[in-house]
């Protein structure tokens, strides 16, 4: 499939598009990540961003605080004492956002998943994750791909009917 | 290195009168310790010229399990202008596990003991600043206890897996 942008140039310099394909591209064109590594995956993530894998060719330039970040990487062992914060830092991000889960560790616990009493078995038990990315830790390429799968998930988002604000209804409607 | 046997023995012995006990096979060379003259030991053998252990590098736990019924607190010793190391043990009850702190002798203790207090829940008489440091303020129990089990939930999370 052709971008956004190759398909309309020929015809005189018009673009006709749907406000939800714009808004889509805008949005998964230029995803804002946090600047936060929790252990291991975040040497991976640090690498992903160097000239090698050059993760601002997605147009994803690490920002240093929750609230001018689109995505926030999960990278590393989810603690207990880590889980609160993580969660602050989460609700202070503002929407869209997403969440990607880099490694075994914040996927399901990791290694620590049996005798691991300080760890959170999955950082999905404190806030919803939209891309799972396996390995321990997972290789710049992998985390890269678990980024053109967010690219997709954004892509097909639409307007039209927010699913996030369905669910919501859909929850309030089985409290009362 | 360690540190010259016959020296230290003579050291403890102007402290106490009783017999001193090493640990058997102990590297660095290390003994065992009352912990009633844990302090005065300790300080003796960071003035004393002969020895200088400017440094605690390391202060560790250890739990022998409620059959053994017994705790043990090791400190690793250092001296930087001689280069002899050398450990303290000190062996305490499992029921309320209390020792003095060393923390007025070397600052490194602070941190180390917190460690102990959070992970064994010894507790450090005179310490500065007793305070769990790598679990949450509100965790309950001692973690590395042998007789340990974790809480169901954790603020609301589940811990298992």
């Amino acid at each position: 499939m052709k971008g956004l942008l190759d398909q309309q140039f020929e015809n005189g310099g018009v673009i006709i598009t749907k406000v939800d394909d714009l808004l889509n591209w805008s949005r998964l064109s230029s995803l804002f990540p946090m600047t936060f590594g929790l252990a291991c995956c975040a040497i991976e993530f640090m690498s992903t961003g160097s000239t090698v894998y050059d993760m601002d060719r997605f147009g994803m330039v690490p920002r240093a605080t929750p609230r001018q970040s689109d995505v926030m990487i999960v990278s590393g062992t989810v603690t207990f004492k880590m889980a609160d914060r993580i969660k602050q830092l989460y609700e202070q991000m503002s929407e869209p956002r997403y969440v990607i889960s880099m490694g075994s560790c914040s996927n399901c616990g990791g290694p620590y998943w049996q005798h691991g009493y300080h760890v959170v078995k999955g950082v999905d038990r404190i806030i919803p994750v939209d891309v799972y990315v396996p390995g321990c830790p997972p290789r710049p390429e992998a985390l890269i791909g678990g980024i053109l799968k967010l690219h997709e998930k954004i892509r097909n988002e639409s307007r039209m009917k927010p699913t996030a604000i369905e669910q919501l209804i859909e929850k309030e409607s089985h409290v009362s | 290195m360690s540190v010259k046997r016959e020296d230290l023995l003579a050291l403890i012995r102007q402290i106490t009168s009783e017999e001193v006990v090493e640990i058997p096979n102990s590297t660095p060379y290390g003994i065992i310790v009352k912990k009633e003259i844990l302090l005065s030991v300790c300080d003796q053998l960071h003035k004393n010229s002969a020895f200088y252990f400017d440094m605690l590098s390391c202060v560790t736990g250890v739990d022998n399990g409620p059959e053994a019924g017994t705790m043990e607190v090791i400190y690793h010793l250092y001296s930087i202008p001689f280069n002899h190391s050398l450990a303290l043990k000190v062996i305490l009850p499992r029921e309320n596990p209390e020792v003095e702190s060393v923390a007025s002798i070397w600052k490194s203790a602070n941190w180390l003991e917190r460690e102990v207090y959070d992970m064994f829940g010894i507790s450090f008489k005179n310490h500065p600043d007793l305070r769990r440091i790598l679990m949450p303020a509100d965790w309950k129990g001692y973690p590395l206890r042998k007789d340990y089990k974790h809480e169901e939930y954790y603020r609301g999370v589940k811990i298992e897996y």
